[in-house]
């Protein structure tokens, strides 16, 4: 069985890569690589997976709750990706690499009996970013 | 080919272990504890497999799984009190984990007996939270 777990955290982020020509950020991220950066309303679902426990729950809503408050929306909540993330420092923060960096994020601090099975980022309502986690 | 339809219901509930204070069913299930129930609008969506029939174009009758959805489901579950009219839920904690098992329990004969493979259950309890579970 799997439980999925709804959170949303607005940040803003600049997709260019210093290893490209403006001109070549700009044909690659388009409007992405305006200079002062732009803001999303991410939504992010978080799935976890296991067993139904004797009190009918597969994980406690509580912990799980917590535990991406304080790995995830701690971080990144009302955050410039790019300018407040030490991880996006050298790495174009694509909605893509936000995905890997939230998945170590949680796994490095995971504490629940459930595993973290999946993790889904929407951009906006037209895109969405998803990520299926291997067993750990 | 998957196909999957949806179905609404609203119906209120208890999450609390009879055996345990009020206390511990706080801390165990949060707000779901208090003592005279609260509603919510349940979001299911069924997933059924197969091929397209050759002959009418469909994997199943989508009018038909409406009505065992409605027999199952809607009827004996929409705006009613789970824990106190529904059974096995008189003796069964109602987490939206036990009410997405059951309602496979009750579809998995009926679609198994128009040869129709139920492939997923889904059940929101909120927009922010959901289950899935797999045909067994």
């Amino acid at each position: 069985m799997r439980l999925t777990r709804r959170y949303r955290f607005a940040a803003s982020h600049r997709l260019h890569s210093p290893a490209l020509s403006e001109e070549e950020n700009r044909q690659l991220y388009g409007k992405c690589a305006n200079p002062f950066g732009h803001g999303h309303d991410y939504v992010l679902d978080v799935t976890v997976e296991g067993p139904i426990n004797a009190d009918g729950q597969m994980v406690d809503r509580a912990a799980l709750d917590g535990l991406v408050r304080r790995q995830v929306l701690a971080r990144v909540e009302y955050r410039n990706l790019n300018q407040d993330l030490t991880e996006f420092a050298r790495v174009v923060p694509t909605t893509e690499n936000l995905a890997s960096l939230l998945r170590d994020l949680l796994l490095d601090n995971w504490d629940l009996p459930a595993r973290l099975a999946h993790l889904r980022i929407a951009e906006t309502d037209r895109n969405a970013f998803e990520l299926e986690v291997g067993r750990n | 080919m998957l196909i999957t339809r949806k179905a609404e219901f609203s119906a209120s509930h208890i999450c609390a272990n009879p055996a345990w204070t009020f206390e511990q069913n706080r801390k165990v299930y949060g707000p779901d504890a208090n003592p005279n129930g609260h509603g919510h609008n349940y979001v299911l969506e069924v997933t059924v497999e197969g091929e397209p029939d050759p002959v009418t174009g469909m994997v199943f009758d989508l009018r038909e799984l409406k009505q065992i959805l409605n027999q199952e489901v809607v009827e004996p579950m929409d705006h009613r009190f789970l824990n106190r009219e529904v059974p096995p839920f008189d003796r069964v904690i109602p987490t939206t984990e036990n009410i997405a098992l059951e309602i496979r329990r009750r579809l998995e004969p009926r679609l198994r007996a128009k040869s129709a493979k139920l492939r997923n259950v889904r059940l929101y309890e909120t927009a922010d939270l959901y289950v899935d579970i797999g045909a067994e």
